[in-house]
């Protein structure tokens, strides 16, 4: 049947387009948005390469979960907060620089894996409604974060340092400032091409994990992950442990995350302790889903293209807006409703596609089945 | 015997739900040990239960019809709003605007709603996610409009600019109490809205009576089993999205209802996240994905705004640490994790 739909599938200039309908739709906006903003070339690269070394690891710890066919992760919001909880302690402890955020990426490995498997097992149990769970995952776990963060760090948990505590005693403050590690990844053997920064050190590390990526796609589980996603049943069928498969994909995705986090924040050079990562979920699926990515099917090109047009509106949309009307809020609102409305539509998309080969799949049932009747009948 | 009676009761009741509602008690019972106002306390939890009454009821028509949780409450939130500021717009002023906004915001809320409706007969079994996301964009597109639309009374504009709504707005003068006031009962410090828990119980009937009614068995039949419905004739397309019509409209009337009685109209980012207070508290009412009566609303109201009252002042004079907030987030969160992980027939 695969073989089948895909036959159907590959002439056509039509379906080639509304695939790749949501990517298109943004090199319009951002063609529109680039000329009307009046920045400059050099200072528009320049913003998208900063923000393609902040991003690109978080968006790549998306893409083992799509493989197991559990769809958008958006529980990677718990690696997130590991690694936030990895990074307060490592701040309180004062170790600066690359060591601290190899000791945070070390310490946040234990606490994404538990998170990864707790949420693992729940989305076993909610099986066929994976988004809309790990959607409401993120926010019980972020219940549950400020619950540790707020209380008890500093009444329970030893926090020794007054500039990061709250004047009241315990908890954490709004903002930690991450000022000894700030950029110290980026910075390290980083080039300058015609005036833009390029962060080496960085993209070597994220080269290296899509190198991952691809070598563990090629390994027994990453094929195992490949069946599961493609039939849960089937796999099951051919000794696959299914549970498991996909309880080792969530925690995957949830370490990758955390480290994702790390450099998301050496970047940024503070922790937004309460808001940093509840953000970062919606940002980084609309940005893998402009990648022209689906909820069954995402690659490496997908978050690379994802980064660079999602973050050209980002980056263009308010000017642009405040060109257009007079009010840079408009804007601001504007790239808010486009990065859900990216979303809705590739969730509306995916979910008619997947009736739409359903029924085909039932109407040949029904053919062959006619077919076989028939020729039962001639015979009698 | 009645051992297994008690032990099936308790497992039809969820051992989630139990906590919350013995945490209740246990707020209740430790209130006036710990200096607690409990006549207050009670007052506050009557009037949040009129105040969000019906933006819970507005979950039931949808999980009837079998399209889950309404994780899109946003959009009739939107249409109420509508009608609201429209409303104000229009220069009706007193009780008489409340009227206005309810009949302005119900043909919003009918063409939404069977937008809506439309989109998510094309999605069957994917509705959750898609609703959350059909809530988001739809606030986030509003964001642009409230600053947009050509308003331009005084009391709603920004004072310096003359153009773009606020993001608070009261409704002093308006219809603030519209319906509180009408026959409000003061026994002492306990004040009891009358008439607006007299309007919540109007709309509970009559969704009650239409329940009952041949659309109505039609559409628990659609939500309990749809292959079943179609083979006895019944348009499942269309009693879903007549389902997703009125659950819009409830919505909208829900947060005029709201409104009246918080006194203030909140804009922008406001109706982001209502969706969830009101899916748990109907969670936590004993309703499941895709069985909700009138009587799970009434329950999972009280319990959830008695929660949301009772721990700050309390959990405040014990222990002088406010973590109510927190406590809020994970019972609610997990009680809806709870629902999501039963299962049901809704995975369809």
């Amino acid at each position: 049947m695969n073989k089948n739909t895909n036959k159907k599938a590959s002439p056509n200039l039509f379906n080639l387009v509304q695939r790749f309908s949501v990517p298109l739709m943004f090199i319009l906006i951002c063609a529109v948005c680039i000329p009307l903003s009046g920045l400059s070339a050099n200072m528009l690269i320049n913003e998208i390469v900063t923000r393609m070394g902040r991003n690109a690891f978080l968006i790549l710890s998306l893409l083992i979960p799509i493989m197991a066919g559990m769809g958008l992760n958006f529980g990677m919001t718990l690696g997130a907060m590991a690694a936030e909880i990895a990074l307060i302690f490592v701040s309180d402890w004062q170790i600066v620089g690359i060591p601290g955020m190899v000791l945070a990426a070390f310490i946040s490995i234990p606490i994404s894996v538990l998170l990864g498997i707790f949420c693992g097992k729940i989305l076993n149990e909610a099986k066929g409604r994976e988004m809309i769970t790990s959607y409401i995952m993120s926010f019980f776990i972020n219940g549950i974060y400020q619950l540790v963060v707020l209380y008890l760090m500093g009444s329970v948990i030893p926090i020794k340092h007054g500039s990061i505590k709250l004047p009241r005693g315990y908890g954490i403050r709004n903002t930690v400032s991450l000022l000894s590690m700030r950029q110290k990844l980026d910075n390290l053997l980083a080039i300058q091409v015609a005036g833009v920064k390029i962060p080496v050190l960085t993209f070597i590390i994220i080269a290296l994990l899509c190198l991952f990526i691809v070598w563990f796609s090629k390994t027994k589980l990453g094929q195992d992950m490949r069946a599961v996603g493609q039939d849960m049943e089937v796999a099951r069928d051919a000794g696959i442990n299914v549970e498991r498969t996909r309880i080792i994909s969530i925690v995957m995705s949830t370490v990758l995350a955390g480290f994702g986090m790390i450099i998301y924040l050496q970047n940024m050079g503070n922790i937004a302790t309460y808001s940093a990562h509840s953000q970062i979920g919606m940002f980084c699926i609309a940005a893998l889903l402009v990648g022209g990515a689906s909820v069954d099917r995402a690659s490496i090109g997908n978050v690379f293209l994802g980064v660079i047009l999602f973050h050209t509106m980002f980056i263009v949309a308010p000017k642009a807006g405040a060109a257009i009307t007079g009010d840079s809020m408009i804007g601001e609102y504007f790239r808010v409703f486009v990065s859900y409305a990216v979303i809705t539509l590739a969730l509306v998309m995916y979910e008619t596609n997947k009736r739409r080969a359903k029924s085909a799949a039932g109407q040949q049932l029904q053919a062959a089945q006619d077919a076989e009747e028939a020729a039962g009948k001639e015979k009698a | 015997m009645t051992k297994d009676k008690f032990k099936a009761a308790l497992k039809s009741f969820g051992l989630p739900r139990l906590i919350i509602a013995g945490f209740l008690l246990l707020l209740l019972i430790m209130a006036p040990f710990v200096g607690a106002d409990l006549p207050t306390q009670i007052s506050n939890i009557i009037n949040r239960f009129s105040w969000n009454g019906i933006l819970v009821l507005a979950m039931v028509p949808m999980v009837h019809s079998g399209c889950g949780l309404n994780f899109g409450l946003p959009l009739g939130i939107i249409s109420g709003l509508l009608g609201a500021t429209l409303s104000i717009e229009f220069g009706f002023t007193g009780p008489l605007s409340f009227l206005a906004a309810v009949v302005i915001a119900t043909p919003f809320a009918l063409i939404l709603g069977a937008l809506y409706g439309w989109l998510l007969n094309k999605i069957k079994g994917g509705e959750m996610m898609i609703a959350t996301y059909v809530g988001f964009s739809s606030v986030s597109l509003m964001c642009m409009m409230w600053l947009i639309l050509p308003y331009h009374s005084p009391n709603m504009v920004w004072g310096l600019s003359g153009k773009g709504l606020r993001t608070t707005i009261s409704l002093e003068g308006y219809y603030i109490g519209a319906l509180a006031k009408i026959g409000q009962i003061n026994i002492g410090a306990i004040s009891i809205p009358t008439g607006t828990l007299l309007f919540f119980a109007l709309l509970a009937f009559a969704i009650w009576a239409f329940l009952h009614t041949k659309t109505g068995t039609a559409m628990t039949a659609v939500g309990s089993n749809p292959a079943f419905a179609r083979a006895a004739g019944i348009n499942v397309d269309k009693i879903r999205m007549l389902s997703v019509i009125m659950s819009t409209w409830l919505a909208a009337i829900g947060i005029l209802v709201y409104e009246q009685g918080f006194g203030f109209i909140q804009l922008y980012m406001a109706p982001f996240y209502m969706a969830l207070p009101a899916v748990s508290a109907i969670l936590i009412g004993g309703a499941s994905v895709n069985k909700a009566t009138i009587m799970n609303v009434i329950v999972g109201t009280i319990l959830f705004q008695g929660i949301v009252t009772m721990t700050p002042t309390v959990m405040n004079n014990m222990i002088h640490m406010d973590m109510s907030e927190v406590i809020r987030i994970i019972a609610s969160m997990g009680m809806i994790l709870f629902a999501l992980t039963r299962k049901t027939e809704a995975a369809k």
